[in-house]
């Protein structure tokens, strides 16, 4: 072989006589000639990178950096706390893999993407639903920064400045929404939520439904609390929750928002995920990001198309709703076809499962000696166990043993360990914890 | 292509519905059976579909067939850098030790993910000339945000907080004014030279105390090597304050240019755009912020650094803070690091090399027929305007539309705003002779048709599932979700 043949990359068709043809046609003798613009200091520097590798070898490596990583399905594994283990359906993958819709563009060329605009449709759609909400929009980046942009919202609808927090709230969504008020003059205060005092000056009660500690909030008395401060309710639901508790629409809510990974998105250590935004429909104009609407073309024929875009960036620049341009459509996707697969009565099992199995390890966990439950209220998925030690020392223990602990929320409570479960937890998986706790 | 029966894909899924097929089989509960709770916590009515698993996935292929996409059609797209989005990325970030690993679960569980993080952060650095980079921000907006905000508590730590004006080019993209409207700043939109560069006196006229940066895009979207840009940066810092780069037109410099070298602070990199992991019909993307030492304090959390024995996630001294739920858009920056890889130091070069080539081939090809509005070599896109159309009742938009019809997508229209019937060509690097010759040919084809069949073009397209859509009557009366009749 040739060592001294220029590098040919394979997704990269030209060959070095077509780009000979094509320099000739610009009259350029070479392709540095074409970066002439760029101040000759500054040209060419030198590029310290691996040399590159063939697929198999990249197959290989990037193998080897995997099984470096536990996987959730290794063992039993209880860790939650805004992203969750739950069942994907094998349908999922080879529809959002599909070219026609992994590679597209941004539905902006409404008669060739009727594909990307009817899938966002059917997801408003589903996620209004869902939630009990009159409208949807087409996704957010994640359901922290879904949240903060909730509370931006409220702000610019009553033209109020303050934002009140439950103290419950997760605290990463927490710092999330401070660096996103952090330049808009926005305050934010924090109010328990058992014993709800809301600003008069708010501008939104923002609660977690679930809260990060698992628990059910009185929603009802938060949300009359809110409502007569003139304050909007902006709620950040679990979607799987909906499944059989009451929707954030029932209880009031102006903004409701949520995290959609649970819905067919894996965990992939943090990202890509799906933020839900909703809203009645009163705010549409105020709403960040983007919304499809049904209308007709020429002929009449039912059509899709990106509506009230004079909210977004593109057109209304520094006076947008919100930056938010590119987000997380194709999970929007597999949420849709989850929604689709799962339908009515399987997102009501999987609901129940979640409960049922959570309910069973809270009380197995707090019949051990040491351990105590502390949710009070009502909880889904997820509680808080104070452990006789420290959470961490606890977790290292279960790891010999491949079980994924709790979180370690001991900065927040003593000995606290906030524990997660799902339908992907098996009776024996349970019983394995419970087993592996009382043998510490 | 027609498709009957259940396979058509005019009804949505809540009309599909029939009580009882189900999709998914959920196993019953092995543990004892739980109280439920009480019943005014319970929601009494559930709207979703009740379909089965072959209905669902013929509905959604058949939808999919909808859409153009990159491997089905060449999207000439200016600013957006559709390239090929190799298949080896995706079956990467699916191995189940990256896509079914849990974002909290503990350090010594995830090293493989976290030197996969710190190692593309160093890619990253190297690539652009700066000293540090953060993962976390989620697409190219969010990553502006994320600079402009540094920027703001770059000032405030040195007591300098009246530095409220951003100077940003009257062709930049709308994220740019409105990333910095969300960091507290006063937009001034600086002019462009008849040249296409940013105008130097007018961005002199107002670099005083109260600057606190710029936001540029390299080259410009007018696809553009601005060559006073040193000079540009200069003036910036010697008023005080800071320049922050947009990349994404980043496909053009990779290996010519260091962004760091130039002069820039703090820029971002769109993934989904340079660095080939895919748009999917509008994200998910990934948008790093790099960035010059004097920054590093206050780059988003978290980031990823090396002690002695190993891999670990910290927050910077004085952090903006949190931008998003976990550490950022892993499976988009696993696709990213394994493009990188896969290519090394010499494929990046001819990524820029081979994409700018392409661009100006086309350029060089059309020029006789669509005006161009600045007569230099462009880098990795070219603008047309078809304003001289105009005389013969043909706009822009209209043969945008109509190259629907020989199967290419559309270029970027309207945009930048400062070129009348603005035409933005983007090829990439990713596409053969071939297809740029016959997107050259529909283009000169298109342009006998103004002449010949106006009516052709104007009321392109023809040959799509649908034809122009009513977008005045879907802002005026928003339905925004389906609901029974």
């Amino acid at each position: 072989m040739d060592n001294k043949a220029p590098f040919q990359s394979h997704y990269i068709p030209n060959t070095t006589e077509e780009q000979h043809f094509m320099l000739s046609k610009l009259n350029a003798p070479d392709i540095d000639s074409l970066f002439s613009d760029i101040p000759e200091k500054h040209r060419n520097p030198t590029l310290d990178l691996p040399n590159p590798l063939s697929e198999m070898q990249i197959m290989q490596e990037l193998s080897s950096l995997a099984s470096q990583n536990r996987t959730l399905s290794s063992g039993p594994s209880f860790l939650g706390a805004g992203s969750y283990h739950h069942f994907i359906p094998a349908a999922i993958k080879p529809l959002i893999t599909r070219g026609e819709f992994l590679t597209a563009y941004t539905p902006y060329q409404p008669e060739v993407s009727q594909g990307t605009l009817q899938v966002i449709y059917e997801f408003q759609t589903l996620i209004s639903n869902l939630y009990g909400m009159e409208v949807a929009n087409a996704g957010m980046y994640d359901g922290a920064t879904s949240l903060a942009e909730g509370v931006l919202m409220a702000c610019r609808v009553t033209k109020r400045d303050h934002a009140s927090i439950a103290s419950t709230v997760s605290p990463a969504y927490i710092q999330v929404i401070e660096t996103y008020c952090q330049a808009q003059g926005i305050t934010i205060s924090s109010f328990d939520p058992d014993n709800p005092n809301i600003s008069e000056e708010a501008a939104c009660a923002v609660i977690q439904y679930p809260n990060f500690y698992g628990g059910i909030e009185q929603l009802q008395t938060i949300s009359d609390q809110a409502h007569n401060c003139g304050a909007l309710l902006v709620m950040s639901a679990d979607p799987l929750a909906l499944g059989m508790f009451k929707s954030p629409g029932e209880y009031g809510a102006d903004i409701a928002t949520g995290e959609g990974q649970p819905l067919g998105i894996p965990p992939s250590f943090g990202g890509p995920y799906l933020g839900l935004f909703t809203c009645k429909k009163q705010y549409i104009r105020q709403m960040p990001s983007r919304l499809v609407g049904k209308t007709t073309d020429k002929e009449g024929k039912d059509g899709y198309v990106l509506t009230l875009q004079t909210r977004e960036q593109h057109i209304r620049r520094e006076r947008a709703t919100s930056n938010i341009c590119t987000n997380e459509a194709l999970y929007a996707l597999a949420s849709t076809i989850y929604l689709a697969l799962l339908g009515k009565t399987g997102i009501q099992k999987i609901s129940n499962l979640c409960y049922q199995k959570a309910h069973y390890a809270a009380s197995e966990i707090s019949k051990i000696p040491g351990f105590e439950l502390q949710n009070t209220n009502e909880f889904f998925k997820e509680f808080v166990v104070s452990c006789p030690t420290q959470p961490e020392i606890i977790n290292k223990k279960l790891i010999e043993k491949n079980i994924l602990g709790g979180l370690d929320i001991s900065h927040l409570q003593q000995n606290g360990m906030l524990i997660c479960v799902t339908e992907m937890n098996t009776k024996d998986d349970i019983d394995a914890l419970v087993t592996s706790l009382k043998d510490l | 292509m027609q498709q009957g029966g259940n396979r058509n894909t005019a009804k949505l899924l809540m009309e599909r519905s029939i009580a009882n097929r189900v999709g998914a089989i959920i196993p019953d509960s092995d543990v004892p059976v739980q109280e439920l709770p009480e019943t005014n916590l319970l929601r009494s009515n559930l709207e979703l579909p009740e379909v089965s698993e072959p209905e669902v996935v013929q509905y959604f292929t058949g939808l999919s067939h909808k859409n153009f996409s990159i491997d089905t059609h060449f999207y000439p797209l200016g600013s957006c850098t559709m390239k090929y989005n190799p298949k080896v990325n995706d079956e990467v970030a699916f191995l189940p030790g990256f896509a079914n690993i849990h974002p909290l679960q503990d350090d010594s569980v995830s090293q493989g993910a976290l030197s996969l993080m710190h190692e593309l952060q160093s890619y990253l650095q190297e690539i652009t000339g700066m000293d540090c980079v953060g993962l976390s921000t989620l697409a190219g907006a969010h990553g502006e945000f994320a600079g402009m905000l540094m920027i703001r508590a770059f000032h405030q730590r040195n007591k300098d907080a009246n530095r409220t004006k951003v100077a940003i080019p009257d062709s930049a993209h709308g994220t740019n004014p409105a990333s910095a409207a969300m960091s507290g700043f006063d937009v001034i939109s600086i002019p462009s030279d008849e040249a296409g560069n940013i105008d130097i006196d007018f961005l002199k006229s107002i670099a005083g105390p109260d600057l606190a940066g710029a936001m540029i895009t390299l080259p410009s979207t007018l696809g553009i090597f601005d060559t006073n840009i040193t000079e540009v940066c200069k003036i910036v810092h010697e008023a005080g304050g800071l320049v922050y780069g947009d990349g994404a037109n980043m496909n053009a410099l990779l290996g010519r240019a260091k962004l760091g070298h130039l002069g820039f602070d703090v820029i971002h990199l769109n993934l989904h755009k340079t660095f080939s992991t895919p748009h999917g019909g509008g994200g998910p993307g990934a948008g790093p912020v790099c960035a010059k030492s004097i920054l590093y304090d206050f780059l988003p959390a978290p980031v990823v650094e090396k002690s002695p024995s190993a891999f670990e996630l910290i927050t910077p001294a004085s952090s903006i803070g949190r931008i998003s739920g976990f550490q950022g858009n892993f499976a988009v920056l696993v696709r990213a690091y394994t493009y990188i890889k896969t290519l090394g130091a010499a494929g990046i070069k001819s990524i820029s090399g081979n994409a700018v080539l392409n661009a100006n081939y086309i350029m060089e090809s059309l020029k006789d027929i669509y005006d161009i509005p600045y007569n230099r070599t462009c880098m990795h896109e070219v603008v047309f305007s078809a304003s001289s159309k105009k005389d013969q009742e043909v706009n822009g938009l209209a043969i945008a539309k109509r190259l629907l019809d020989y199967g290419f997508h559309a270029p970027t229209m309207y945009f930048p705003l400062i070129v009348e019937e603005a035409l933005m060509v983007e090829p990439t690097e990713s596409e053969t002779l071939e297809t740029l010759d016959a997107f050259i040919d529909a283009m000169k084809a298109i342009n006998e048709e103004i002449s010949t069949q106006p009516e052709l073009v104007t009321e392109a397209p023809h040959t799509t599932p649908v034809s122009k859509l009513d977008e005045a009557k879907a802002a005026r009366e928003p339905q925004l979700k389906w609901e029974p009749s």
